[in-house]
């Protein structure tokens, strides 16, 4: 496996892609966005804006699971959390973001019961274990995630079981792409597409993007060598003048994706409006649990009416998930805001983009 | 199956029989027999070097140690890095009621392996009992007391632009091994924690070197971690070069999945030495004759700028911050 990898990391390598990038690059500024947090790390971890020239820009988008989760979902979860006859079962990250009163983590200090799990199928499991309580398991996460937490739901549905409910905010990636070209907020001229979202959707989502908007998109994975191979074939394709999707993570994304993990996921959810941070609501954007599963709807079991949400006050993560500020334009970011006691969900993930802007974006001197 | 109980943290017949059918057979060493309220030690007439250290670990068995191990080995190596020859150890135990003791007995029992072969004697301890669920099976805390050795003192104000830096060996097994026990990923590997008291290596290295400027167990935090507290607030930076770092594919191929980055990964068995260039090949050479430092590796240098930083080259040629670690490190979602 590390052989494998080591080809995707080889200094040679990276330095002759890097010299066609150079070579073919624009002379005028054009804007890049990664959309996948993960390749917002890579892109931070291994430096790779110091091979790039300086008419290249990468943005990064709103692909971080935890930074796009809307504050009115924390504090439903909040608000669920203090019925003691539930048990909260979420992501780890989840219980660091600040709602409008308070984080996950703050009420687990309070006496909540909130277990964090690896997979939703250890909150089954918890469930299985814990008859006497309720069980509701944070779903967030994209198309990646989205069929592992529907097999949960078909699990539970085929045990039987009565104690075991999904919160879900699970969102798509293509409408918010969308909305962030629609909104012409900043002048985009590619995508860099998300590889493990594309690994289950297919390349195929991408296309109304470079055939209606005129942007080309290539699927890349998330070692060095793949970023900097999709950042040299959108600017190809820039060059030309044409636009179309291209797949270059081919070792983990087929045409057509994974049409199992598809099933199960249509299976269970179905698109609904979904509310993003920073984007507001976008119609399509999310999944919601089918009539058919309404059992295992933690919203249909658990109604609660809420306050509106509040965003922290000087937090600028809206404006960072849609690509229009770099996190050090925040006042909060480095001062206040901090991984240990972030004050946006951006700060909280290790993949969002003020926690690897603080991680890995010291000035060299 | 016996169980403790309340009964055996009263102070009466049963914690007796504890002492003596547990702590005594097993640590089994005169000043300890005495059973006293201390033990009474003679302390040769050197600097003596004193630490403590709590230890709470789930699984309580893992690949290669277990909690015992980790209780002795972690006091050990406090010592052991400071220059100093480890001699005596305290152990005092907070035990959850019900706790099997069998399972109690298995713990002593390493910790006893793990002191004599360090050379070390574990003189004196307390036992306390508490209520189902008040802790999470035992916790057990060492205190160790030890003799100066190094004449030079250890620092890091001796650091100074041009000194090597050097590991022991792998890093990053002791956490993967943990992560692995835990079952909560279904992932192939095979890795045993580095558990292991270091001061056979750390006395052979005292022994053979005049310019040691600072020796470090890389535990909690990882590697990345400890060289960021080697350069906090002093005149000195880190450079370190991630081609020479020596990880176990078995431990990339856990961290490449999960996102986890092996140099924030905790050791319990690894040593990070800062040397003059001068002795850098002979205390590699040192390291690579010992059975714990066999892997090891010059993995950098000090440099006078920038100050207070540790900076990576990458693999592919670029620099990076490393920054100390920051909350905790939990897998990505997608």
């Amino acid at each position: 496996m590390i052989r494998y990898l080591d080809e995707y990391r080889d200094p040679r390598l990276i330095e002759a892609i890097a010299d066609r990038i150079r070579a073919i690059a624009p002379t005028h500024p054009i804007n890049l966005m990664e959309v996948c947090g993960g390749h917002t790390l890579t892109i931070f971890k291994y430096g790779l804006k110091h091979f790039l020239p300086a008419s290249i820009n990468l943005i990064s988008g709103p692909g971080c699971p935890v930074c796009v989760t809307d504050n009115s979902y924390i504090d439903y979860a909040v608000a669920l959390s203090a019925r003691p006859e539930l048990i909260i079962a979420s992501f780890g990250d989840m219980l660091r973001v600040p709602g409008s009163t308070g984080s996950l983590q703050s009420a687990k200090a309070d006496g909540a019961d909130v277990r964090i799990c690896y997979s939703p199928l250890e909150a089954l499991a918890i469930a299985e274990m814990h008859p006497e309580h309720q069980v509701v398991f944070l779903g967030i996460g994209f198309e990646t995630t989205a069929p592992l937490v529907a097999s949960a739901i078909l699990r539970a549905a085929e045990y039987g079981l009565t104690n075991f409910s999904v919160l879900s905010a699970h969102k798509v990636m293509p409408p918010a792409m969308q909305a962030i070209i629609q909104a012409g907020e900043i002048a985009l001229h590619g995508f860099i597409c998300p590889g493990h979202v594309t690994a289950i959707t297919g390349p195929e989502i991408y296309e109304f993007i470079a055939r209606d908007h005129h942007l080309p998109c290539v699927v890349t994975g998330f070692e060095p060598l793949d970023v900097l191979e999709a950042i040299l074939r959108l600017a190809e394709q820039i060059r030309a003048g044409i636009a179309k999707v291209e797949n270059q993570y081919r070792r983990a994304v087929k045409p057509g994706g994974n049409a199992q993990a598809q099933a199960i996921m249509r299976e269970v959810f179905e698109p609904a409006p979904a509310t993003w941070r920073g984007l507001g609501t976008i119609p399509q954007s999310g999944l919601r649990i089918r009539d058919q599963y309404r059992d295992f709807c933690a919203e249909t079991k658990f109604p609660l009416t809420l306050e509106p949400a509040v965003d922290q006050p000087g937090c600028i993560c809206g404006d960072v998930m849609r690509g229009l500020k770099t996190p050090p334009e925040c006042p909060l970011f480095r001062t206040i805001c901090q991984p240990e006691h972030p004050c946006g969900a951006c700060m909280v993930s290790a993949e969002g983009t003020c926690a690897t802007y603080f991680k890995y974006h010291q000035s060299i001197p | 199956m016996t169980k403790i109980t309340h009964a055996h943290g009263t102070g009466g017949q049963y914690t007796h029989d504890l002492i003596k059918n547990v702590f005594v057979r097993h640590f089994n060493n005169a000043q300890l027999n005495a059973l006293l309220d201390s033990a009474i030690l003679t302390a040769p007439s050197r600097q003596l070097v004193f630490t403590t250290d709590a230890h709470v670990v789930q699984p309580r068995f893992f690949p290669g140690g277990d909690i015992g191990r980790l209780a002795v080995a972690g006091t050990i190596n406090d010592l052991a890095v400071c220059g100093a020859r480890p001699l005596w150890l305290s152990a005092a135990f907070i035990i959850e009621e019900g706790f099997d003791l069998d399972e109690l007995e298995k713990i002593v029992s390493s910790m006893q392996t793990t002191a004599s072969t360090a050379g070390v004697s574990i003189v004196t301890g307390d036992t306390k009992v508490v209520n189902k669920g008040e802790a999470d099976g035992v916790f057990i805390t060492t205190a160790g007391i030890g003799i100066k050795l190094y004449s030079q003192p250890l620092g890091p104000a001796r650091m100074a632009p041009g000194d090597s830096i050097l590991i022991s060996g792998y890093i990053g097994d002791h956490a993967a091994a943990i992560i692995k026990a835990r079952q909560l990923f279904d992932i192939d590997l095979s890795v045993e924690s580095d558990c292991a008291p270091l001061n056979s290596l750390t006395e052979l290295l005292c022994s053979r070197l005049a310019t040691i400027k600072i020796m470090r167990d890389p535990t909690r935090g990882g590697v990345a971690t400890t060289l960021n507290e080697f350069v906090a607030g002093g005149t000195c930076g880190i450079r370190i070069y991630e081609d020479k770092l020596p990880v176990r594919s078995a431990v990339l191929g856990l961290c490449e999945p999960l996102g986890f980055d092996p140099l924030y990964l905790a050791n319990e068995g690894k040593l990070i030495i800062v040397v003059s260039s001068a002795e850098s090949d002979v205390c590699l050479d040192l390291l690579r004759s010992h059975p714990l430092g066999k892997h090891a590796a010059i993995i950098g240098e000090v440099v006078a700028q920038p100050s207070g930083r540790v900076l990576l080259r990458t693999t592919i040629g670029s620099n990076r911050v490393l920054e100390m670690l920051t909350g905790e490190m939990l897998p990505r979602i997608c």
